[in-house]
């Protein structure tokens, strides 16, 4: 919006990019809304979380893992159903905040003009971008809490060590959201979605340790692997799943931390790019 | 006094084309001011830098004696919009629309549910609290619309096309609140296409094509100024007529099957022309704000 640059010329993109607009904690509204709106339907939208751990605990735990049999972790032998819990989580928190910041804030700004009416209150579009993030962050760590309890009840889960998984689950809801809203600034309609979901998404969803150990690629995919930010979020949830977070943990925060602080801030602007004209 | 909005050699300018060149204009606290224009005329290019959608490309605009530059936040916490579209909350009923708005502008649960009552009463809203939206009527949408822009009560209502779409009773009710909402001292601020209510409701208006303001005042005084008091229309001329016309020097338009004579004393004028050369049809109407709006913008189609 170009506040800070009286006697501006044309209004670029790139004079955009300099002078963003100051973002207050009036984004906390936009995440109101969309909390109102989540909790009108709570008993729908608490279902997926809590039936999708059982459905692939069964098929991949008790039907894919009596053929697997044990697998090697840092020095021991896991059953292979221990081994997917913590993915699990993992692409838990990857999909809920990927695909609310995709499709749903997608319907929200192209077809309900729920951020037209936003903008013409106090707040900026950079609030409710900062605000919708938060949701998917939000959405994928209430999502991890659910699936948290029902894999406890398995055993799966050691805790207190465990509990760290929900920080994870906020700070990698936040990085896929980010990502996702770079998407939703750059998609012309709704069917171009497909496109990240095939590209981004399913590669990481089976290439990221979550079924199985890396170290049964070579070692060029393994390196591709580790660009993967659902990667690190395996790693951590793993990790802290299994009672043995050691330092190579810190790496794999700092790296989901730099995604974050590099895709956010990214995200915000392809979107004032989209809505500000 | 200060104006409520000032625009100084206002400019918006897209990738490759001028939709607004350089207006001005002043609108003063308490009257209704319009845009009239056909469309892509730069209406909503305009309002839409002052609610603050749009960043402006050249010139000044102050709202409440404040650059929007640098105080725009500031200037959107007084300001209601209803945009040409109806951009209601389908996720939440009526009532949650008007209590979720209100909090965007930071007003307390109890202020808020207080001010929604009030303005669903004055809407004629009550009886739908609960209604989901997607069960409204075009009107009652717009009724809402309205209704959740005034939920901080601004001290400046912006309405981009209040009644398109409506049916005629929607759109009297429509202007009868805002009538009412005027009386009480808001300073409105709309475009429209509608001449007639422009004519209503609007204290003084301009009339913008391409981007320009082609006339700007008080609606009777632009129909007196630039039409006259009448004007009489009569199907298919005669050339009698017309050389008679113009003998006498008096301003016509002709549009091939039928002549519009624009008079400043037309009863006078019109026993005779209806006596000397009027064959068909041949009848002295009231001068509206409707030929002034064709005599300035042509009668030319628009995309």
């Amino acid at each position: 919006m170009n506040l800070n640059s009286p006697n501006s010329e044309l209004p670029t993109f790139d004079s955009r990019l300099r002078t963003p607009n100051y973002i207050t904690w009036r984004f906390i509204r936009v995440w109101q809304r969309n909390w109102d709106v989540y909790i009108k339907t709570w008993k729908i939208n608490f279902l997926p979380p809590i039936l999708e751990p059982i459905f692939y605990l069964l098929a991949f735990g008790a039907g894919l893992g009596y053929f697997v049999g044990r697998i090697p972790y840092n020095g021991r032998l896991i059953s292979y159903t221990a081994f997917i819990a913590p993915g699990l989580l993992a692409i838990n928190i990857m999909q809920n905040a990927f695909f609310e910041n995709t499709y749903a804030s997608y319907v929200r700004m192209y077809y309900q003009k729920t951020f037209d009416a936003i903008m013409a209150t106090p707040l900026t579009v950079e609030e409710i971008i900062l605000g919708e993030l938060f949701w998917g962050a939000s959405r994928s760590l209430m999502a991890t809490t659910l699936m948290m309890i029902i894999l406890s009840f398995f055993g799966l889960l050691d805790y207190p060590w465990s509990l760290g998984i929900l920080p994870v689950a906020l700070l990698g809801g936040l990085a896929f959201g980010s990502v996702a809203m770079c998407f939703t600034a750059l998609m012309p309609n709704i069917e171009s979605f497909n496109l990240p979901v095939f590209l981004f998404i399913t590669p990481m969803f089976l290439f990221s340790g979550t079924f199985f150990p890396l170290d049964q690629f070579p070692l060029w995919a393994q390196a591709l692997a580790w660009i993967f930010p659902l990667t690190h979020v395996v790693e951590l949830t793993r990790a802290l799943a299994l009672d043995s977070p050691s330092l190579q943990q810190l790496w794999n925060l700092l790296y989901l931390l730099a995604f974050c602080l590099i895709a956010l801030p990214l995200s915000l602007r392809l979107m004032v790019r989209r809505l500000i004209h | 006094m200060e104006p409520v909005i000032k625009a100084e050699n206002l400019t918006k300018q897209f990738k490759d084309i001028v939709a607004v060149d350089q207006i001005s204009f002043n609108v003063w606290a308490g009257e209704c001011f319009g845009f009239l224009g056909p469309n892509g005329a730069g209406k909503t290019s305009t309002i839409r830098m002052i609610y603050g959608f749009s960043p402006i490309t050249n010139g000044r605009l102050t709202v409440f004696g404040k650059d929007i530059k640098q105080h725009l936040r500031e200037i959107k916490t007084r300001i209601g919009v209803c945009q040409q579209e109806n951009n209601l909350d389908p996720d939440l009923t009526v009532w949650e629309n008007l209590l979720v708005y209100a909090r965007y502008f930071n007003l307390d649960k109890k202020t808020a549910q207080e001010r929604a009552q009030e303005w669903l009463n004055f809407m004629g809203l009550a009886h739908k609290r609960t209604a989901p939206i997607p069960e409204l009527s075009g009107g009652l949408m717009r009724r809402l619309v309205i209704a959740r822009a005034l939920i901080h009560n601004p001290d400046l209502l912006i309405l981009d096309e209040p009644t398109t779409g409506l049916d005629p009773q929607s759109r009297h009710q429509v202007w009868e609140q805002l009538w009412q909402l005027k009386t009480k001292g808001l300073c409105i601020l709309l475009t429209t296409h509608y001449m007639d209510e422009a004519e209503q409701i609007c204290d003084r208006l301009v009339i913008m094509d391409h981007g320009r303001i082609l006339v700007e005042g008080v609606p009777s005084t632009l129909i007196h100024q630039h039409i006259g008091g009448n004007v009489i229309e009569v199907e298919n001329p005669t050339s009698g007529l017309l050389d008679f016309l113009k003998t006498k020097q008096i301003l016509y338009e002709n549009l091939s099957h039928r002549l519009l004579i624009h008079s400043r004393d037309g009863e006078k004028l019109f026993r005779q022309i209806s006596g000397e050369f009027c064959t068909s049809g041949c009848t002295l109407r009231m001068a509206t704000l409707e030929d002034v709006f064709l005599k300035f913008t042509g009668r030319g189609l628009r995309e």
